[in-house]
């Protein structure tokens, strides 16, 4: 790890390594996950799942040998609404008769005792009428289409410009968060009270209320526990879990059920990241300018939308890379198919157009005989370019300086220079950006509000529904309030989310934690700081009651127009370079990711060793897709639900890395940062294929990058 | 029948059926729940405890096979200073300054398998990627956790 | 996190081998547990069928050594991976075993694991019986009734198939002395660097004058490419050897990989196997 040593002397917290506020907790074994809650007296529940990807529910049997008059068991028609609330409202949380994709719930049951559900829930027999179904792309219909316009793209493409085009692809991706999903619930009377892991507690509020029609929001309570990773997986997914939980309480007659998956069920019915087919074709001059682009971005939604849209629309958005483009025509197009339902994960549809988009310019750059670095410098962004939604870059990315950082941290010619093409190994370099926050009028829609409240004690609390999944919220939002407060870290304390206990600062997502519900917690403590005027927190507490909320608004200028989208997608965008030197087994073609370095600007570095944790994770996530991750579905059925054969790697794989951060404050976010999650997750792919193009001389367009792709 | 182990320097009695994994006696039976779950196949790592000075996976042990065995696990590593405050183990301890821990739930199981690397790294001949390899984390890309054993090797073990 | 009703697994603890046997004949579907690593995945994940259980560590004392006798290296039933590793003898003189086992799970699995276990469990992908097939170990049944000792090379039948009978437990692997002079060959070609189950695994060794291969994952059991070693022995250059080995694989597509990968891993391998082991 190299850290360039923070610039922000003045400043007592942001800008250094605050040691992680929950981290004794985690490593002495005392922070309660969902799992280790003991709930007395309850039932454990399990979810019957489909066996065919498309079709009917034609008879449910229930053989003898079983005590079933003893289980509570639920099925669509106990749930007064059967929808699980998102941006649409068509998923049914139980299927009723018609199956969409392999693993849908159709019915639950609970007993309490452990070991006889697991048994009785294998002996149930669902009877069914069997659809063909659809597995693949672009053969089904379309759930959800986007397009972009920018320039004259006709012209582009005629005259003496170059034009070249190519077809990419990556594969689905699963989160392996080491904690499976799970929830514990019960009723207390007319309200139901939900402990579970997830990232977004007022998503799973939301999609609860919905299902049992409840007229107050105060009658569904959600407690986040330590949540054991996220990625994304648990953003939308637990939504569904907590339905079933508080469905299978309430038959029970208010009984805590506790519903936690094991691996093999997390893996087959959970979600997954995108499959994407990225179609693109560019001109250029014969000297590598560009003149324009045409891109159709297809994913793969799954059997129900989802948040689909939201992930077509960052993919899309991304999809020109950090490049000068005068002229683009966009589309994006998601495919309904058979399989259980993409959802969101870590990059957001981001790290599969920009796979695309720096694949494509490492073969353009053979055809043009131009070094793929220097076709990349001709093109980069810069302070007053315009983006394909008319967005003006406001700052100046710099991205020349950070490219030049990574190719002297990795020696990047030198080694390139001494590896000949097919030699088996080879340098890769890929650049990239991340939009920070939702999407266009996303953040308005939100409007996520966030309190600090001071206590007679004399610590102040943050009241916040940003969730700590492992990315260092209750750190970074302490350094943040106590810098803007000016008072000892140690005064700070972070409230546990609850829906109704804390404000809904909006879903833990977007890389918009840090620096968006970051700046408002700046904000509110800013307020305080006034409301204080000097006076010690205990004492000011003591005469009045002393509470700063602070609310999002969008900075002036910030405008977006959803139906033509043109305008600022987001209001702040973070920027990267990632170099990846591999080596392939000359024996074997077992490819090995030796090292990479990434150079990130991520604007202000608010704890430098949680910021290098953060795109450390995101590097080795990004190899891991990129070499060795590979959802194998049959007919719409994952066939690798173990972590035994769905492959992430492990500490004997991981390459070294060496990561920089430059600085370049963004007005509107916390002490000037940006996102960070994210952003890393964006790289590594084109970086490494980019390597292995070089090390086998072989045209790598998808991945993951098997062996048995190379070696034929 | 009835199993006793010895789980922290603490006698415990179980009669939970002989079948029963490690993993479930301890988060159940005896309630220390700092041993997680996380995969059911002894490929995740994180129910690792260390069990008569070896390594293993509690969810591979069937609890008729711990019968009489000396049982360590993260809840057993910290210790309370005479002035009440808690001591981290130099592994807890490195693991915390250098960012080893993120989400958390790996992290028992990875500090277990780091402790007894320090006691035997004759046993990982492959060095700090091989005494790791059976423990994944999904969270930090392996190097802060990397890091963080090769300052807890410097500091030393107080055992 | 179980999926499965342990109640549904009666539990034997036999306290010595006598009473191991017994029980072995007597109890139907009886099966046998060392180190746990198989049998608890499958209980785990609930896709173990209900039967009795026999949990063999109260015979530790009796099986888990491993002893030189008379030229040959005997090897306990319960002696784990680790055991195996770190042995003295083995290190010195079966290098292959000590390979084999290094990647075969991790070090939490190698602790528990027996390699008797990685022979008994039948998997074609086993990493530890190439190594066993090309030193020609022999393997101790035991029944209530007599002993038998065997061959591993004839030890397989079929997928997942043995000659092992119900009555019958193993109670240890006789490895005899390897030939002067050897040069060793192993290789797992995994879907990572650790906790792999191998796409296509191979040892062998090579003499002046012989050459023994073995391979897994090729076919439905470990095999020994007896034409391919013959052909070596006899001088055959690289290129005529992977010919040759080419008809006696009979690799399969899987979720781990492909035939085709597999058939062409396999001709890389043997051709290094001879450029490796030439002296």
């Amino acid at each position: 790890m190299t850290v360039s040593p923070p610039e922000h002397h003045e400043l007592r917290y942001v800008g250094r390594s605050v040691t992680r506020r929950e981290g004794a907790h985690k490593l002495t074994g005392r922070s309660r996950y969902i799992d280790d809650m003991h709930v007395e007296g309850a039932l454990t529940g399990r979810t019957i799942r489909t066996t065919i990807a498309a079709g009917r529910v034609r008879d449910i049997r229930f053989p003898e040998g079983f005590p079933w008059n003893e289980f509570t068991i639920v099925t669509a028609k106990d749930l007064p609404v059967n929808e699980v609330a998102l941006i649409t409202n068509e998923q049914p949380a139980l299927v009723d008769s018609i199956v969409r994709h392999h693993q849908e719930a159709i019915l639950l049951i609970a007993h309490e005792d452990p070991g006889l559900v697991q048994e009785a829930a294998r002996a149930i027999e669902i009877v069914y009428e069997k659809d063909p179904g659809i597995f693949e792309m672009e053969q089904g219909r379309v759930l959800k289409d986007l397009a972009i316009r920018h320039g004259n793209t006709e012209q582009a493409f005629s005259g003496e410009n170059i034009v070249f085009e190519g077809e990419y692809a990556t594969g689905a991706q699963e989160h392996v968060y080491i904690e499976p999903n799970g929830f514990i619930a019960w009723w207390e009377n007319e309200t139901v009270v939900l402990h579970g892991s997830n990232q977004c507690p007022y998503y799973v509020h939301k999609a609860v209320k919905n299902a049992f029609a409840l007229e107050r929001d105060d009658q569904v309570r959600v407690v986040q526990e330590t949540t054991g990773g996220g990625f994304g997986g648990k953003e939308e997914f637990p939504s569904m879990v907590a339905i079933h939980t508080a469905l299978l309480s309430r038959k029970a007659g208010g009984k805590p059920v506790r519903l936690i998956y094991d691996r093999a069920e997390d893996m087959a019915c959970s979600t997954k990241r995108h499959p994407s087919i990225t179609r693109i074709r560019t001109a250029c001059t014969r000297e590598g300018v560009f003149k324009g682009i045409e891109v159709t971005f297809h994913i793969d939604g799954g059997a129900y939308l989802t948040l689909s849209p939201v992930v077509l629309s960052r993919g899309l958005l991304h999809s020109g890379g950090p490049y000068r483009w005068p002229a683009a025509k966009m589309d994006g197009l998601c495919w309904f198919t058979n399989s259980p339902p993409y959802g969101a994960f870590r990059g957001f549809g981001a790290p599969q157009s920009e796979f695309a988009i720096e694949r494509h310019l490492d073969r353009l750059s053979q055809l043009l005989g131009i070094c793929p670095i220097e076709l990349r410098r001709k093109n980069f962004l810069q302070r007053g370019d315009v983006l394909p939604t008319s967005q003006i870059v406001e700052e100046d990315p710099e991205l020349d300086h950070i490219v030049d950082r990574a190719l002297e941290l990795s020696d990047y010619r030198a080694k390139q220079q001494s590896s000949p093409c097919g030699s088996g190994h080879g340098m890769g370099l890929s650049v990239f950006y991340h939009g920070t926050g939702f999407t266009g009028s996303g953040e308005v829609y939100l409007s996520s509000v966030v309190a600090l409240e001071a206590q007679s004690d004399g610590t102040v609390e943050i009241q916040v529904s940003s969730t700590e999944i492992g990315q260092g919220t209750e750190t970074v939002f302490a350094q943040i309030a106590a810098e803007g407060l000016g008072i000892n870290i140690e005064q700070i304390r972070f409230r546990k989310p609850e829906t109704g206990a804390v404000p809904d600062s909006g879903p833990t997502v977007a890389s918009r934690t840090c620096s968006i519900v970051g700046g408002l917690v700046e904000k509110a403590a800013r307020q305080m700081r006034e409301k204080l005027n000097g006076r010690d927190v205990a004492e000011a507490a003591a005469m009045d009651s002393l509470r700063a909320e602070a609310r999002y608004e969008p900075p002036p200028g910030l405008v977006w127009n959803e139906e033509t989208y043109q305008g600022c997608a987001y209001g702040a965008y973070s920027w990267g370079c990632n170099v990846a030197e591999i080596v392939l087994d000359s024996v074997t073609a077992e490819l090995r990711v030796e090292k990479m370095w990434g150079i990130y600007d991520i604007g202000c570095v608010i704890n430098p060793v949680l910021a290098v944790g953060q795109v450390e994770g995101g590097m080795a996530q990004g190899a891991g897709w990129a070499t060795c991750e590979d959802v194998v579905l049959r007919e719409g059925l994952m066939q690798n639900t173990r972590v035994t054969n769905y492959i992430i790697p492990t500490s004997a794989d991981g390459p070294d890395m060496v990561v920089e951060f430059v600085e370049h404050h963004n007005p509107i976010g916390a002490f000037g940062s940006k996102g960070v999650g994210e952003l890393p997750m964006d790289g590594p792919p084109a970086a490494i294929a980019n390597a292995v193009a070089h090390a086998t001389g072989q045209n790598i367009v998808s991945i993951p990058i098997r062996p048995e792709d190379i070696l034929k | 029948m009835t199993i006793r182990m010895t789980i922290n320097g603490r006698e415990y009695e179980t009669d939970a059926h002989p079948m029963m994994p490690l993993l479930d006696v301890l988060r159940e039976s005896c309630r220390l729940t700092g041993t997680k779950y996380g995969c059911g196949e002894g490929e995740c790592g994180a129910c690792t405890v260390i069990m008569n000075d070896e390594l293993v996976m509690s969810c591979m042990v069937p609890v008729m096979q711990a019968g009489g065995a000396e049982i360590e696990t993260v809840e057993g590593l910290a210790r309370v200073a005479e002035n009440g405050e808690e001591i981290l183990h130099p592994v807890q301890q490195a693991f915390l300054e250098c960012g080893g821990a993120q989400c958390g739930i790996c992290t028992p199981g990875m500090v277990m398998a780091g402790v007894h690397h320090l006691r035997h790294p004759d046993r990982a001949p492959g060095g700090l990627r091989e005494a790791l390899e059976g423990n994944l984390c999904r969270c930090t890309g392996y190097s802060a956790i990397f890091r963080a054993m090769e300052q807890a090797a410097k500091t030393g073990h107080p055992e | 996190m179980i999926a499965s009703n342990p109640v549904r697994y009666r539990a034997y603890v036999p306290v010595g081998v006598e009473e191991a046997l017994e029980q072995k004949a007597a109890i139907e579907n009886l099966l046998p547990i060392a180190g746990g690593t198989e049998v608890m995945v499958l209980l785990n994940e609930g896709l173990l069928a209900p039967c009795p259980v026999q949990s063999l560590h109260q015979l530790a004392g009796d099986w888990r050594g491993i002893r030189e006798s008379d030229g040959s290296l005997i090897i306990g039933a319960l002696a784990t991976y680790t055991d195996v590793r770190h042995h003295p003898v083995v290190c010195e003189r079966y290098p292959l075993l000590v390979e084999s086992a290094k990647v075969t799970g991790a070090l939490q699995i190698q602790n528990r694991g027996t390699l008797v276990g990685n022979i008994v469990n039948g998997s074609p992908a086993a990493d530890t019986v190439p190594a066993l097939f090309v030193y020609e170990a022999n393997i101790r049944l035991l029944s209530s009734s007599g002993e038998r000792v065997i061959s591993i090379n004839e030890f397989y039948t079929g997928y997942r198939k043995t000659i092992l009978r119900s009555d019958e437990l193993i109670s240890e692997i006789i490895l005899p002395a390897p030939p002067d002079g050897a040069r060793h060959y192993y290789r797992k070609v995994g879907t990572r660097a650790a906790q792999a189950i191998s796409k296509v695994v191979v040892a062998g060794i090579r003499t002046d004058h012989e050459t023994k291969l073995a391979w897994g994952s090729v076919g439905p059991t470990t095999l020994r490419a007896l034409k391919t070693e013959k052909a070596i022995a006899g001088g055959a250059s690289p290129e005529e050897a992977a010919v040759v080995l080419m008809e006696e694989l009979a690799p399969m597509d899987d979720i781990r990989s492909t035939r085709n990968y597999r058939l062409a891993v396999s001709r890389n391998l043997v051709m290094d196997f001879i450029h490796k082991t030439k002296e």
